[in-house]
């Protein structure tokens, strides 16, 4: 194995990038992903990785360059965030329906408006539909692993679909930790070549996404529920041959943490969860039952694996980072609606926190824990609103 | 390295060969039909250039109906119900106003 360097989040990603070999890289900057395409651009403008850089005038470009190079049978890359990912929006769902594997990052930040450059999950998951497989990484260390899983799963000719690796602006883009870099024979013998199922090609042509009538258009829309659908099993078995050559359990579909006796189950995903180990440790040290089920693969949602992990608990608190206005959270629905077909009536609890970087901490996450323990069921609360700075919600004049 | 392409089954990617636009009858989306008058047709062939799916043409199986067309030894106009989608272009840009939309009843 390799030694741990100090990295900043953003530059080990890019150098775990590179050592992935993508052909083309298109990006755009936006805080916090900036650091990642600036870094990149610097790798290739040196000459450490043969690949071309396109620059581009937006996030739209970014992203149409990448579905065309992939289109063209090369292994393609970018990044983005936020206002990026929704501008790259309607380009992603063709990703899926031509089903090419380009893997992009985001780094994870709030949607304006308000205005806010710091973290929350709501961008990714607001992309939740578009067949775009998401993952979630807790720290620069599997932000690094889970872009050589990601390559690895897309370029997959069970799933052949674009992937997403998620991690949590600032918190993880913009913070020097020991990561150390998948070494690159590894790299190069773990991924192989990317060779395209199609490839674009002037002596055969052929159109990508082709024009379907109603005859044929749900069928290739089922065909990406398909992909996803199978791409579970694909990410237990790329995660579990990463975790034989890098010797590191960076991937999966979740992390069970102290969670197997638990009597109060906390779900949530990104960079919060090492948060709430620490909480999870210190009142375990007190004797409470308390564990942590962490989403890692978030697209395909890993239904039966939740249900396995949650089965046992007497209540569950899903810490979400986001939602959805007018209804109410993102996972608490999707975690009631599979433990509905069991049978099982445990009480869970949505808890809306953190929204444009709003600080939490310890306390927060021990009063989520204290007043859930006692009885209290909430359908999902914006955890710590503060009335005081609201004005009239119905103003007079 | 992939499957031969066809038009009748997907495949992965919806990629598909050349010529779906022929496969795809976008005629069916019609809710009106051009009528060629052939009364003050002056053969200029504006309406064929102006159709973006390129479905008007002259039908020589057609009667020569127009005086001024008969002298050029063209046959009259006709369009392909196939694939007209009834947007109106060639009766738009008609200079003789000689083409008029209809609405298209079964």
């Amino acid at each position: 194995m390799g030694k741990p360097e100090i990295l900043e989040g953003a530059m080990a990603v890019a150098h775990a990038v590179a050592r992935c070999r993508p052909e083309v890289i298109a990006a755009y900057p936006i805080t916090p992903q900036t650091h990642i395409s600036e870094e990149l651009s610097t790798i290739v403008a040196d000459g450490e990785l043969d690949a071309e850089f396109v620059k581009v005038e937006s996030e739209f470009g970014a992203a149409s360059v990448v579905l065309g190079a992939s289109a063209a049978g090369a292994r393609a890359y970018t990044a983005t965030s936020s206002q990026g990912l929704m501008l790259m929006a309607e380009v992603l769902w063709n990703m899926a329906g031509m089903r090419l594997p380009v893997v992009l990052a985001c780094a994870n930040r709030s949607i304006s408006a308000p205005l806010s450059i710091w973290c929350d999950h709501q961008d990714a998951e607001s992309i939740r539909d578009s067949g775009v497989i998401q993952i979630y990484a807790e720290d620069a260390q599997e932000a690094v692993d889970q872009h050589v899983i990601a390559f690895k799963v897309a370029e997959d000719r069970r799933v052949l679909l674009p992937m997403m690796v998620n991690l949590d602006g600032f918190l993880l883009t913009h913070v020097f930790e020991p990561v150390e870099l998948p070494d690159q024979d590894l790299c190069d013998s773990f991924l192989g070549k990317y060779e395209a199922l199609y490839k674009l090609d002037v002596n055969n042509p052929m159109s990508f996404g082709c024009f379907t009538e109603p005859d044929k258009c749900m069928e290739g829309r089922w065909m990406i529920h398909d992909a996803q659908l199978r791409s579970l099993s694909v990410i237990e078995e790329v995660s579990a041959n990463f975790a034989k050559v890098f010797g590191r359990t960076s991937g999966g579909l979740l992390e069970e943490y102290k969670s197997k006796d638990a009597e109060t189950i906390l779900v949530a995903k990104g960079s919060i969860c090492g948060t709430i180990k620490d909480v999870v440790d210190e009142l375990r040290d007190k004797g409470q039952k308390v564990g942590l089920v962490r989403i890692k693969t978030f697209r395909p949602f890993p239904r039966q694996a939740l249900v396995a992990a949650l089965k046992g608990a007497k209540r569950i608190a899903v810490i979400e980072k986001g939602g959805s206005f007018g209804a109410g959270g993102i996972m608490t629905p999707e975690i009631k609606d599979a433990l509905y077909d069991t049978g099982a009536r445990i009480p869970v609890s949505g808890f809306c926190v953190q929204l444009g970087g709003r600080e939490i901490a310890a306390d927060g996450i021990k009063e989520i824990i204290r007043r859930v323990a006692k009885g209290e069921q909430v359908a999902y609360e914006y955890f710590g609103l503060k009335q005081a700075i609201l004005p009239d919600l119905v103003p007079s004049d | 390295m992939s499957a031969k392409l066809s038009m009748d089954k997907l495949s992965i990617g919806c990629v598909a060969p050349p010529g779906g636009s022929v496969i795809n009858h976008t005629g069916a989306w019609r809710s009106q039909r051009p009528v060629f008058k052939h009364v003050a047709c002056i053969g200029c062939r504006a309406c064929e250039l102006a159709c973006p799916e390129g479905c008007v043409f002259e039908n020589p199986e057609k009667k020569h109906t127009v005086e001024k067309l008969k002298a050029r030894e063209m046959a009259d106009r006709d369009f392909d119900p196939d694939y007209c989608k009834g947007c109106g272009m060639c009766a738009s840009e008609c200079p003789a106003q000689d083409i008029d939309m209809v609405r298209e009843e079964k």
